[in-house]
């Protein structure tokens, strides 16, 4: 599955230029879904079709977008002026390379006469450069969108890169697929679009797939670094199973239900309480009439910078509990 | 002081819009009688009863069927010209209502406490002339008197809650009698038109109104044409949640009023943050604070431009954003795109628009219109 993260980590793909990501996981899914659809949001939705008459209905959804920026404005030396687009700390940024759609590499710059140099910069003191002298050799226009440009390492028994947010949850609905080779359930596994600027497209997947219970599959923050955050997730303590985050209470029989696989199939696991952030699980539980919805999340350091990491036994433990999830019959 | 809508404005000419040349294509023409009664007209969020009386009546006779629904969205359908096979549904929406205050208690004096209804800019309040409650009532803005001020207050900001709206009541029980609670107040700005440009308040959204009604004129089109004329967008884009999920639109234009901060800087360096430009033609959206545009229909918007030879311009991606949010992400999605008129000083009393950025955003959605296809929804690969 690292071959398959590295490539997923490393196309381009932020929110709202998803294209490149869904001909990516359409070419990698080819042949194990019954049928795949894309709706007019961009949501890539591959459906295993129902085997029994009990089995319910599951979406699962891993987005495909990452946080990135969008040009503001070019001036006549070639100079972009961007926003963020998703949750991005300008000090994330400073020496970073990005890339465009067409491949067009840039690093980003800051104004050295800044009105307070002493502050934490602003979106308008940073500027991408593109290598250009002129707004015409830039190539670039106002609305161009581009995303974090970083090979993906492996550290010891971690792996590090941009965009693990949420690559490494489409990694798991992939292998996952691959791996099921029962399963009493209709599945809707979505790629969504989106979800780092509001869960947008897991929304409308949701209203369209109209399943009888969710889970989302993305990152989660971590406790363990250094005068971190305060949190009870730890890298290689297993997948964590949501319990809450700033915008939903995970069903708490979607969460007992994943703890029961964990201890059959005994993998480590822990249980997530996240205070800031949240996942398209979120957006699942109020569609239409609102379902049942839970979330597997993959311990993530340093998340929304260029630099993500993750312990890949945490990422194999999710595929385990994933697999172990569907196989097995769900009554709620 | 308030001024009454011009006289044309009530009963324009039936004149046609939109014409057909010699050559076969439709030619529109903007309308500024009906822009002047649209801007003069009061409708605050949630109370936006006297436009809509103007809307329904501009859009009489050009539509195959209206309605208005239970928040007080019009919306109306053309059918579609060739009536073989599945037309499109495309909805085009452009908002009825506009910031404002609203009367939230009558103090001792008379005088009439408000509250902020939208993104007012509270800043150019003081001393403002405005129009009060569905009578229309003319008041004004209290403001102290400059100098009987001490020193240290001239240069504080004023607090609404601090202001009062003055109808010269008197006392408490005449302004009770004259002014329910909840009453809206609107700017009393009259339309202006000025040297290729118009002022007026509200141009935000009613230039949007303005171009949908000449639009409806107009046709029929290849699509069938829904017309949404939203309410209490200011507050939140609600009208246009439910206007999206009633309708089902396959696609949907917003039309909007973008804000231009094109002022050059006063000490001399590039503006670099305008959000839109005055003269620069219709503003096609890609990305704004709660919509990523469907890029095939920016694309589309740009290239019928592009073929036709008119000007646009990209908004700035950056906070704000229109209608097209809500309908977007109504039921199992749609897509859409925002288009707007760029006007100078909008969500204040006097907004400033160029005629020519309206023109040409009225013949870019009719070009828009006249040409969708069903190739420009091809499938997202």
């Amino acid at each position: 599955m690292k071959a398959l993260i590295k490539k997923l980590t490393e196309a381009y793909g932020p929110s709202g230029s998803e294209s490149q990501m869904r001909e990516l996981v359409r070419e990698e899914i080819r042949n194990l879904p019954d049928y795949v659809t894309v709706d007019s949001l961009g949501n890539l939705i591959a459906v295993m079709k129902k085997k029994t008459r009990t089995g319910k209905k599951i979406m699962l959804s891993a987005h495909m977008d990452e946080i990135g920026f969008v040009i503001t404005h070019v001036d006549d030396r070639g100079f972009a002026r961007f926003q963020n687009l998703g949750g991005v700390n300008p000090l994330a940024c400073l020496g970073s390379r990005v890339r465009f759609a067409n491949g067009r590499l840039g690093v980003i710059g800051i104004e050295a006469r800044r009105e307070d140099p002493g502050r934490v910069p602003g979106w308008h003191d940073l500027f991408i450069d593109v290598g250009a002298d002129s707004r015409e050799s830039s190539g670039l226009q106002v609305g161009d969108a581009a995303a974090f440009y970083r090979p993906l390492e492996e550290v010891g028994e971690r792996l590090v890169g941009k965009s693990l947010d949420d690559r490494v949850g489409v990694a798991i609905l992939i292998e996952t697929m691959r791996r099921l080779k029962r399963t009493p359930h209709e599945v809707a596994f979505v790629f969504s679009v989106q979800e780092e600027v509001g869960l947008r497209g897991a929304g409308v997947a949701a209203y369209g797939v109209d399943a009888d219970l969710g889970l989302a599959i993305d990152v989660t923050r971590t406790g363990d670094t250094p005068n971190g955050t305060r949190m009870a997730v730890r890298l290689g303590g297993g997948p964590a199973i949501k319990v809450r985050d700033s915008r939903m209470i995970a069903d708490p029989r979607i969460r007992e239900l994943l703890l029961e696989r964990s201890r059959e199939a005994e993998i480590a696991v822990q249980l997530e309480i996240l205070e800031s952030g949240s996942t398209d699980a979120a957006a699942m539980q109020i569609a239409r009439a609102g379902l049942p919805a839970g979330a597997i999340s993959v311990p993530t350091r340093y998340i929304h910078t260029p630099s993500e990491m993750v312990e890949y036994a945490d990422v194999e433990g999710c595929v385990t509990l994933l697999t172990a999830f569907l196989q097995h019959p769900i009554e709620i | 002081m308030a001024k009454k809508p011009s006289r044309t404005s009530q009963k324009h000419s039936p004149r046609p819009a939109a014409r057909k040349t010699r050559s076969g294509r439709q030619e529109i023409s903007t309308d500024i009688d009906l822009l002047a009664g649209l801007s003069n007209a009061i409708g605050v969020s949630g109370a936006e009863g006297a436009v809509r009386r103007l809307v329904l009546e501009a859009i009489e006779g050009h539509v195959d069927e209206v309605r208005v629904d239970a928040l007080g969205n019009v919306l109306a359908v053309k059918r579609a010209a060739r009536r073989s096979g599945q037309a499109l549904r495309l909805l085009v929406a452009a908002h009825m209502d506009e910031v404002g205050l609203m009367i939230v208690d009558h103090d001792s004096d008379g005088s009439l406490r408000f509250g902020i209804v939208g993104g007012v800019n509270e800043r150019t309040l003081l001393g403002q002339p405005v129009i009060v409650g569905p009578r229309r009532l003319t008041g004004v803005i209290s403001a102290a008197p400059i100098h009987l001020l001490p020193a240290e207050r001239k240069n504080q900001p004023v607090k609404p809650n601090q202001m009062r709206i003055d109808i010269g009541a008197g006392n408490q029980e005449t302004a009770r009698r004259h002014v329910a609670l909840g009453d809206r107040a609107g700017f009393a700005t009259g339309f202006a038109q000025l040297q290729g440009a118009v002022r007026g308040k509200a141009l935000d959204d009613r230039l949007g109104c303005a171009t949908l009604v000449t639009l409806l004129r107009g046709g029929p089109y290849p699509v069938e044409l829904h017309a949404a004329f939203t309410v209490q967008e200011e507050v939140g884009l609600r009208g246009a949640s439910v206007a999206g999920y009633a309708v089902e639109p396959h696609a949907a234009i917003a039309l909007d009023c973008a804000p231009a901060y094109d002022l050059p800087h006063s000490r001399g360096t590039e503006n670099v943050r305008y959000n839109a430009q005055l003269g620069r033609g219709p503003v096609i959206y890609r990305v704004d604070g709660r919509t990523l545009s469907d890029r095939r229909l920016a694309d589309f918007l740009c290239q019928m431009a592009e073929n036709a030879g008119l000007p646009f311009q990209i908004r700035q991606p950056g906070p704000g954003s229109t209608d097209a949010s809500a309908v977007q992400l109504g039921r199992s999605g749609v897509p859409v795109v925002s288009m707007s008129v760029p006007a100078r000083y909008v969500h204040t009393p006097a907004a400033l628009a160029r005629l020519d950025d309206w023109r040409h955003a009225a013949q870019l959605l009719l070009l828009a219109v006249e040409q969708f296809n069903p190739k420009v929804l091809k499938p997202l690969t």
